[in-house]
């Protein structure tokens, strides 16, 4: 959609500039008020508490009374390992439902762009948990995936494989989450790199065939590269989604065993219903943080490998 | 590779993608419908299995019947919940994206950042609750709506700006010679014509609202006002022992979005994909 419009954009520019309207009659036409509605709902519900929450971590809150202590709510979110163990965590997930949804995503949109038996249903297949709602997701995988009852590990068991306590087992519980995530996720990135893929002219292909490449040397030097917009989407999307994630986890292991699969979004939400208000809104400074730290530089360095090719 | 020879690998890796994709994606699907259709101590043991007795009809009443049909009612305040902030999201969406993409001005900068930022920053939790209290709006349903339509305005706006790209200046012109003042023109001329985006937006944002269960959780707490979403969450721990009805209302909550998809297939993709390749 973005490629068919991007085009057109600038000559409707360039006309604009010939014929020379001036800014006070753009302002008569396009009033500035415009901005005004959405610009109330974006400062009361999003400015004032995002800036409101730089205050409110450094005192301890109970709503009706604040009291200011300086930087230890951070200093004991970092000291307390149930509560630094989901900043580890929180990267830890980020970074590879990231990674898995590339990988994964980009396999099956070549798999999905080629000539396939049967491509119009896998698309909508792989796309349908897109829509399902993740609490009934969560519920969903907590019985498939129970470790005594479970159909995965019934199946398992008839091989003669011991499956894990998928769940409940400490080691395992934040990796299976990730799985149940990309699992749900994964038709996202696969549309966004069908679209990429679509977008690529077949002409390129058709000159490396002449040439006598392989199918692997066609995907390694054409596909790959060209589809580097689309891989730059799906990153910072389930970057911004991963690091952000609450809601799955809180639906499969509520941040257990113990806290060994918490985020931080579930220490946020942990820490306000027990009342620790300047400490839950220092883990949201914390997160708004590690998201900033993390989706600059990335999307710097994406957007310039852009240009550069 | 010889034509035929490429066409028999294709059906090959066709026939294993799909009996992949059976196992991968349509077995939790089957699980799910199965087990709302079984009696409550066939569903407990978990199995994946034709049931013995079809109780499908059973269960479906004895769910919309639970706790004086609060199923029922959360069904009512996500109807509510999620046509009123869509429809709130929509217009001031678009009004932003118009002029963001038409009038060049020094302010354009400062907004396209504020867009982004508000696409990115997670929102911070107790302080809006604070603002919510403070408004009187906390617990209730339309302080929820204007929380979820803020929090979807940097989504839309991104869509707008690139769809009014494509609608030729001269139109606006025109409508001003013609007589049309700046609001005329927007709510006539230029709204009719955002059709297309408009049902993208609505759809992709419409599912995005009826499944969100982190919002209502937070600003709209409780089991009697709840949404669709927070009371799937309740009835987890309240029917430990009956995953007949529990998965019974994953079925119903799962309908209205496959309804939209079916649907809207082709405006909910493109939604997702230029979106995404705006954020």
């Amino acid at each position: 959609m973005t490629a068919t419009v991007t085009p057109q954009v600038r000559p409707n520019r360039r006309r604009r500039r010939a014929a020379g309207s001036t800014s006070a009659t753009q302002r008569t036409i396009y009033p500035s008020w415009f901005y005004l509605p959405a610009a109330v709902l974006y400062l009361v519900f999003f400015a004032v508490p995002t800036f409101a929450s730089f205050y409110f971590s450094l005192t301890r809150w109970t709503l009706f009374d604040t009291e200011f202590i300086g930087l230890e709510n951070y200093v004991q979110f970092f000291s307390e390992p149930q509560l630094s163990r989901g900043f580890v965590n929180t990267l830890v997930y980020g970074f590879v439902t990231s990674g898995a949804k590339v990988v994964l995503g980009l396999a099956l949109a070549v798999l999905l762009t080629s000539q396939l038996v049967g491509r119009g249903y896998l698309r909508s297949v792989v796309f349908f948990p897109v829509l399902v709602s993740t609490i009934g997701v969560g519920i969903t995988f907590k019985a498939l995936l129970d470790p005594f009852d479970g159909v995965v590990n019934t199946m398992l068991a008839a091989f003669g494989i011991d499956g894990p306590g998928w769940f409940t087992d400490p080691a395992q519980a934040l990796l299976t989450i990730a799985a149940v995530d990309v699992w749900k996720g994964l038709g996202i990135a696969t549309l966004i790199y069908i679209a990429g893929i679509v977008a690529i002219p077949q002409e390129y292909y058709e000159a490396a065939r002449v040439d006598g490449a392989s199918r692997w040397q066609q995907f390694r030097s054409i596909t790959l590269p060209l589809v580097q917009p689309a891989t730059a989407t799906v990153i910072i999307l389930s970057l911004i989604g991963g690091l952000r994630s609450f809601d799955l986890i809180w639906a499969t292991t509520g941040g257990g065993p113990g806290f060994t699969s918490d985020v931080i979004g579930s220490v946020i939400y942990k820490q306000y219903q027990a009342g620790f208000y300047g400490l839950s809104t220092a883990g949201n400074v914390i997160l708004f943080l590690v998201v900033t730290a993390v989706m600059v530089p990335i999307s710097i360095l994406l957007n310039r490998k852009e240009v550069d090719r | 590779m010889t034509r035929t020879g490429s066409r028999g690998v294709s059906l090959v890796a066709g026939i294993v993608a799909i009996l992949a994709s059976v196992v991968v994606f349509v077995v939790p699907f089957a699980f799910i419908f199965l087990t709302a259709s079984k009696d409550a101590s066939e569903a407990s043991r978990l199995e994946f299995s034709w049931p013995q007795d079809w109780a499908f009809a059973e269960n479906l009443a004895e769910v919309l019947a639970t706790r004086d049909g609060v199923v029922v009612r959360a069904f009512v305040n996500s109807t509510v919940l999620t046509v009123v902030s869509v429809v709130i999201m929509v217009i001031l969406a678009a009004m932003v994206g118009y002029l963001l993409q038409r009038r060049s001005s020094r302010l354009n900068p400062l907004v396209s950042f504020l867009v982004l930022a508000g696409l990115i920053v997670p929102p911070a939790v107790v302080p809006t609750i604070w603002v919510l209290q403070g408004l009187g709006l906390f617990k209730t349903m339309p302080g929820l709506i204007l929380i979820e339509a803020t929090f979807g305005l940097s989504f839309c706006i991104l869509l707008f700006r690139a769809f009014v790209a494509t609608i030729p200046r001269e139109l606006d012109e025109a409508a001003i010679i013609d007589g049309a003042g700046p609001l005329r023109l927007f709510f006539s001329v230029v709204l009719p014509l955002l059709r297309p985006v408009i049902i993208t937006v609505v759809v992709v944002q419409a599912v995005a609202v009826f499944n969100d269960f982190t919002n209502p959780l937070y600003f709209l707490p409780g089991d009697e006002n709840a949404t669709v979403q927070l009371t799937l969450y309740n009835f987890q721990s309240q029917m430990v022992s009956q995953f007949n009805l529990l998965f019974m209302d994953i079925l119903l909550i799962t309908i209205p979005p496959l309804v939209m998809y079916i649907f809207f297939n082709r405006q909910i993709v493109a939604g997702m994909t230029s979106g995404a390749v705006k954020g």
